[in-house]
């Protein structure tokens, strides 16, 4: 039986102390942050560069027109990306090694070049070829550009999925006596886009913030995207007003598909 | 319908002869999975194909419905040349149902559509008389009840069931049995291999490739063991189980009756791998 001897006296801390103090720092420095930027800041100057009322209201007027616009250049750019994609991703995994050689070259090509130049290029083809002219112009100008590159980002996400579908139900499928053809279309295919459901949205958010480098094509005033009506009456106002109120209206579409791809990625994983 | 073999080695075409295979080989890579198979199976017989992992067993079973393409060698389907590069390979499957050792139902469709879809898509019937079709096979299964559910909400034995319903939906000559019971739990092995009785005792044709030596023993016509890409020995369940001839016969179902028994000679790691043979190559299927 010995009395209980006192802890030697340590001069270093233990680590849970230590770490306990670090972040009574941590909060402290982001306290300081905040109380400098409170003092420091003119509340009025700032309100004033970035949401005047007046400039808010007019800004607004002209919101729903080229949010539809936005949505419009995203929408169709996403279908054609889509179908795009969906053939490529087929190339890739085709029998025929020529498909999966050009496939790879397109989706190589397009995922390494800045998507501002595709449109550039789109832009003056007409020009290059006189007389060529895209149906329903600008749109299927923009379609077309941005659909070609995001064709190449969802190709390898569809080909992922198609992959990811076991390769028992092919052959349920074909020994039930479908076609290749069918049982890709009526077995792989639903399966595939099922799972790649989530990254398929992620693309579309990116699509989303893509369609502002439409601004390149030079547009008329009705086809202007949200970027580049918000930038046009922040220039002309010397306020960034419009710019903010516009950058707003992406986060209204962009933050309800994060929310989507969030919860259908949990559900996924509960399925499992 | 029925075409006449041109080889000696190729008879008659007689119309009880469902699955007729002559001489096949079958290579993956350098590997000869099957070296010179041939074997007949009569309408309305069962026939149990046993051997150890890795003989070729499913591999064999696979060239049948030509979801391997055989090296060599020719498989008739009712007098009808699987094998020929001409043959309409989806209308022999269609009237040849295969059940899978991991059932490969549909995830994305109900109970009920995993048996219809085959038949709608395919023999090109009405929704209708489809679904009649196939809740009549539902309840053949004993999931009459479960049209509604989806594959994940049913166990794995309810699974199997499912799948060979799906197979008879077709309504089929002859269905194949990849190790139909292997993935399930012990206590969920009983109903399929029920199922597989009864359809036994209504005359259906059958090829099941199994490890259940008393499900072949009782409702086997014949039973062929296989090893190393060969048949060792074939016939009657109570000869080739009861009586094996052969040394390899004679092994394999000590190891399989009697896990425990350690043979006097160890043999060389006993069990060469769950899988046979299938080197991961890009699908054919594709």
């Amino acid at each position: 039986m010995s009395t209980p001897t006192a802890a030697p006296t340590r001069r270093r801390m233990s680590p849970r102390r230590r770490a306990r103090t670090v972040r009574l720092v941590q909060y402290a420095v982001l306290l300081a942050v905040i109380v400098w930027l409170i003092v420091t800041m003119d509340a009025r100057q700032v309100q004033s560069v970035f949401l005047r009322p007046d400039l808010v209201g007019e800004t607004l007027l002209g919101i729903p027109q080229h949010l539809l616009n936005t949505l419009i250049y995203t929408a169709g750019a996403f279908v054609v990306g889509l179908v795009l994609g969906t053939v490529l991703a087929l190339m890739r995994l085709s029998q025929v090694a020529p498909y999966r050689w050009l496939a790879g070259i397109y989706i190589e090509f397009f995922r390494g070049v800045p998507a501002i130049i595709v449109l550039l290029a789109f832009g003056l083809l007409p020009v290059a070829f006189p007389g060529l002219r895209f149906p329903l112009d600008p749109y299927g100008t923009v379609w077309a550009a941005l659909g070609m590159v995001s064709g190449a980002y969802m190709a390898e996400t569809i080909r992922a999925g198609i992959q990811a579908v076991p390769k028992g139900q092919v052959e349920a499928a074909r020994s039930l006596g479908m076609p290749v053809s069918t049982s890709m279309r009526r077995i792989v295919l639903p399966q595939a886009f099922r799972i790649i459901t989530p990254p398929l949205t992620n693309e579309l958010i990116l699509l989303t913030k893509d369609s502002s480098l439409v601004y390149v094509l030079g547009l008329t005033t009705a086809a202007f995207e949200l970027t580049k009506f918000g930038r046009d009456l922040s220039n002309s106002n010397g306020n960034l007003t419009p710019l903010v109120v516009a950058g707003f209206c992406y986060l209204l579409i962009t933050l309800p598909l994060t929310f989507l791809v969030r919860w259908m990625e949990s559900k996924q994983k509960k399925a499992r | 319908m029925s075409q006449t073999p041109t080889t000696d080695a190729i008879p008659t075409g007689r119309r009880e002869d469902e699955i007729q295979v002559y001489d096949l080989h079958k290579s993956f890579g350098e590997r000869e999975v099957l070296k010179g198979i041939s074997l007949t199976v009569h309408q309305g017989e069962v026939v149990c194909v046993i051997g150890p992992s890795g003989s070729g067993k499913s591999t064999l079973l696979r060239c049948v419905n030509l979801l391997e393409v055989p090296t060599s060698g020719r498989v008739f389907i009712m007098n009808e040349e699987i094998t020929d590069l001409d043959a309409d390979v989806d209308a022999i499957r269609s009237q040849m149902g295969m059940v899978f050792q991991q059932f490969n139902l549909f995830p994305h469709l109900t109970v009920l559509e995993n048996c219809t879809i085959g038949q709608t898509v395919v023999k090109k019937i009405d929704k209708a008389q489809a679904e009649n079709i196939a809740q009549g096979y539902l309840e053949q299964v004993g999931l009459g009840d479960r049209g509604s559910a989806y594959p994940a909400q049913l166990s794995g034995g309810q699974q199997q069931r499912v799948a060979i319903a799906r197979a008879l939906s077709m309504d089929v000559e002859m269905v194949l049995f990849d190790e139909p019971t292997s993935a399930l739990d012990p206590e969920l092995v009983g109903d399929v291999l029920g199922v597989m009785r009864a359809l036994a005792q209504e005359g259906m044709t059958m090829m099941v490739v199994t490890h259940e030596m008393a499900f072949a023993r009782e409702v086997a016509d014949r039973v062929i063991f296989m090893d190393d890409g060969v048949i060792v020995e074939e016939g009657h369940p109570d000869l080739v189980i009861g009586n094996p001839q052969h040394e390899r016969t004679r092994a394999f179902l000590q190891r399989v009756l009697d896990p425990t028994h350690v043979p006097a000679e160890p043999e060389a790691d006993d069990e060469p791998a769950e899988h046979e043979a299938e080197p991961r190559r890009r699908s054919r299927l594709f």
